[in-house]
């Protein structure tokens, strides 16, 4: 799964995202069961996710993925790879 | 989700279900699609519980009929797919496969269709028998998003039914369709195409499964769907307010403030009038039961004992719930819990817990019981039941008259606007105090026996909703007061009894409830209380709701409970028997920190089908409120001496 050789742009974890900025997954190295759970939400490689805003504390931010808002905490997307 | 007749019903066990001669029809679909809305909106208000297949499940029926046809409707919990991850899930799964219902209709979100068709696909996959329902239609138009529902019929091959589940005419259109749907046979419906490397029973494929489930809806979606984006929702802009770095807690500790100060403003008046009106019954009603040759004994139990007890149960609990219950269920049918949840969460992944912990512990200030229900929403059993073992924490409604009572009488002066306002204030911070209570005990559990880490988090954020106030008045009014109240009166009146006799039959030299109170005074006074206060609450494990009536007619020599004027009354007996606001700090943090009310502690034993995480439920937040107040009145004592 994990290949980011044949990538134009460098990726960088999902959780670096800053509000307002938009990028597409590349790779997903997210163990199981939190893998399972972002397929449900249709987090997979090719998906177009923006970062929408953050809690106040910093963490969890939220993301719009296909049309909705979902809440994820940064150390259950640093295994997210994206590309801006 | 929240407090229903339902979901508290699931715990304590109903029969129901679909008769034989009944069309089974199960309702799925996403969370917050508006499943529930489209579910009341068919039921109206025939629903009732039932479990199936000998299991009790958190499902609620209801029934509706077209023409001379009755149909049963299951209303499982929102899943956002058939691979099992919460106990939730599995109810939904399991449903559809071992009841073999007679037609499945799946609810989705016009404005994010292409997720929901990820649960419709997968659905289909087990059964051909489906009728998508797209529902919040209206939304979709306004955020310029359309759909071709009947290109989308032709690509699933099931009916597809466009909705807004709060128009009245597109109900009715619904309730023909899977009048149709059921009679019709089953055509060809969609298939989503593997790659040949997955072998359907081979789970070790999931990867390419889920990848392909999510291309096949991104497919249909792009045919049917027509949005123009829109730059920056509403959404949004609302959500940099209410969840931003600045204003969310000024924000959540500001909407407390106010749902308690319009609690208690809009409570008292009708409080009194109640208590007026049904005091107003005790003379004719003892005279009545002597006319007709009743012992006095027994007259005297039922009208000073059972009678006045529930008085006051219903004059003090009545009001309150009926305004803080439809305020609560407000917020959350706009979508504002989720909020808290996502602004709370950094503390309680601080705390190796789940951040939905915010909400169950939301949905027990409603009733702990349902707060304990309410925990299947979080995923990782360890989390779970530290969710399950710290929800009495936060106050139910049966402790709330006991909390606001206090408040009033020893920390606030008049009963002007300004004076209430004060209460309010206390009674936030009371709750401030409970949220910190919950996160502690949560960490401690984390350290120690229910230690891990903190497992995978996710949260969806809905979009705001305009509430259908009516439908959140029928609600809240009938599912969650009255059911509350219900069981707190049908716990009062046995328990008013039990206290008229406790009060009046002597042995030895005193009354029993005196010779009990005298054994538990000294425990009380380490305490900072007294016996009767600790009789009281040991009285009130039934329902905390009878603490207050319990101690009254424990420190009234006459032995019945006094009729209730008003809480200055109140106040004097109490002062009368030695109480100090000290008294009343111990009485409030006792109240926030001891044992769970019957029914929770039943539930908390079907949810984690231990005896010994029930043993802890009751003996952890006991032996921390014992400890707070024996601490805190050694303080003052020592304080008092130097």
């Amino acid at each position: 799964m994990l290949s980011t050789d044949n990538f134009s742009t460098p990726t960088v974890p999902m959780c670096t995202l800053k509000t307002g900025e938009c990028a597409t997954v590349r790779a997903i190295i997210a163990p199981g069961s939190i893998r399972r759970r972002l397929q449900d939400i249709g987090l997979i490689p090719g998906t177009e996710i923006r970062c929408v805003g953050r809690s106040p504390l910093g963490d969890p931010a939220a993301y719009r993925i296909r049309g909705a808002v979902i809440a994820l905490r940064a150390e259950d997307c640093r295994g997210i790879l994206v590309e801006a | 989700m929240g407090l229903t007749r339902t979901s508290l019903a699931a715990e304590t066990g109903g029969t129901g279900g679909a008769r034989e001669s009944e069309y089974l029809i199960a309702l799925m679909g996403n969370p917050n699609v508006g499943k529930s809305t489209v579910f009341n909106a068919l039921t109206g208000m025939h629903q009732h519980t039932g479990n199936w297949s000998g299991k009790t499940v958190g499902a609620a029926f209801g029934n509706f009929s077209y023409g001379e046809q009755t149909y049963c409707i299951a209303d499982l919990p929102g899943t956002y797919s058939l691979h099992t991850h919460s106990a939730e899930e599995e109810i939904a799964r399991d449903f559809l496969t071992e009841s073999a219902p007679h037609l499945t209709v799946v609810v989705c979100d016009a404005t994010c269709l292409e997720r929901n068709l990820n649960l419709v696909l997968q659905i289909l996959e087990v059964t051909p028998r489906v009728l998508v329902c797209v529902n919040l239609m209206d939304e979709a138009k306004k955020r310029r998003i359309r759909i071709d529902l009947s290109l989308l019929e032709k690509r699933l091959g099931v009916p597809v039914v466009g909705i807004s589940a709060r128009r009245r005419q597109d109900i009715l259109h619904l309730t023909q369709r899977i009048a149709e749907a059921v009679d019709s046979p089953s055509g060809e419906v969609y298939r989503v195409l593997y790659p040949e490397s997955v072998n359907e029973k081979n789970h070790g494929e999931a990867d390419e499964i889920a990848t392909a489930l999510v291309h096949a809806a991104e497919e249909i979606a792009a045919d049917v769907v027509y949005a123009q984006t829109v730059s920056k929702s509403r959404e949004e802009r609302i959500d940099r307010i209410v969840t931003g770095r600045v204003m969310a807690y000024p924000v959540m500790l500001a909407l407390l403030l106010i749902i308690f100060w319009i609690t208690i403003v809009g409570a008292n008046v009708p409080s009194s009038w109640l208590s007026a009106f049904f005091t107003s019954f005790e003379a004719p009603m003892y005279g009545a039961l002597t006319a007709i040759g009743a012992p006095v004994f027994l007259a005297e139990m039922i009208v000073y004992g059972m009678y006045r007890v529930l008085v006051w149960v219903v004059s003090v609990m009545l009001p309150p719930m009926a305004i803080f219950f439809p305020m609560f269920t407000l917020l959350e049918d706009v979508g504002y819990l989720p909020r808290i949840a996502y602004n709370l969460d950094r503390c309680f992944h601080k705390c190796s817990t789940c951040g939905k912990q915010a909400l169950t512990m939301c949905m027990g200030f409603g009733c702990n019981a349902a707060g304990v229900v309410g925990c299947r929403i979080i995923d990782s059993p360890r989390e779970r039941l530290i969710a399950i073992l710290t929800n009495s924490f936060v106050p139910c409604n049966g402790r709330f008259p006991l909390l606001i009572a206090m408040t009033s009488m020893f920390f606030v002066s008049g009963s002007s606007a300004l004076g209430s306002l004060t209460g309010a204030f206390f009674l936030s911070l009371i709750i401030v105090f409970s949220v910190g209570v919950t996160l502690a005990v949560s960490a401690l559990l984390s350290k120690t026996v229910l230690r891990g880490l903190p497992s995978s988090f996710t949260l969806e954020l809905p979009p705001y909703r305009r509430p259908v106030i009516l439908s959140v008045l029928v609600r809240s009014v009938l599912d969650r007061t009255l059911f509350v109240l219900g069981r707190a009166a049908a716990v009062a009146a046995p328990a008013g009894i039990l206290i008229w006799i406790l009060a009046n039959v002597k042995i030895g030299s005193g009354t029993i409830f005196a010779q009990l109170t005298g054994i538990l005074d000294p425990i009380g006074r380490i305490m900072g209380m007294d016996g009767v206060i600790l009789l009281a609450f040991i009285l009130g494990f039934p329902a905390n709701e009878t603490v207050i009536p319990i101690m009254m007619m424990g420190y009234l020599s006459a032995g019945t409970l006094t009729e209730y004027g008003s809480l200055t009354e109140l106040h004097a007996l109490l002062i009368a028997n030695g109480w100090t606001p000290m008294t009343a700090v111990c009485v409030i943090l006792f109240s926030l920190m001891h044992w769970p009310c019957s029914t929770t502690m039943l539930t908390i034993h079907k949810e984690s089908g231990s005896l010994k995480w029930t043993a802890l439920a009751f003996l952890l937040p006991t032996a921390i409120g014992a400890g707070v107040c024996i601490l805190l009145n050694g303080f003052a004592c020592l304080a008092q001496r130097f």
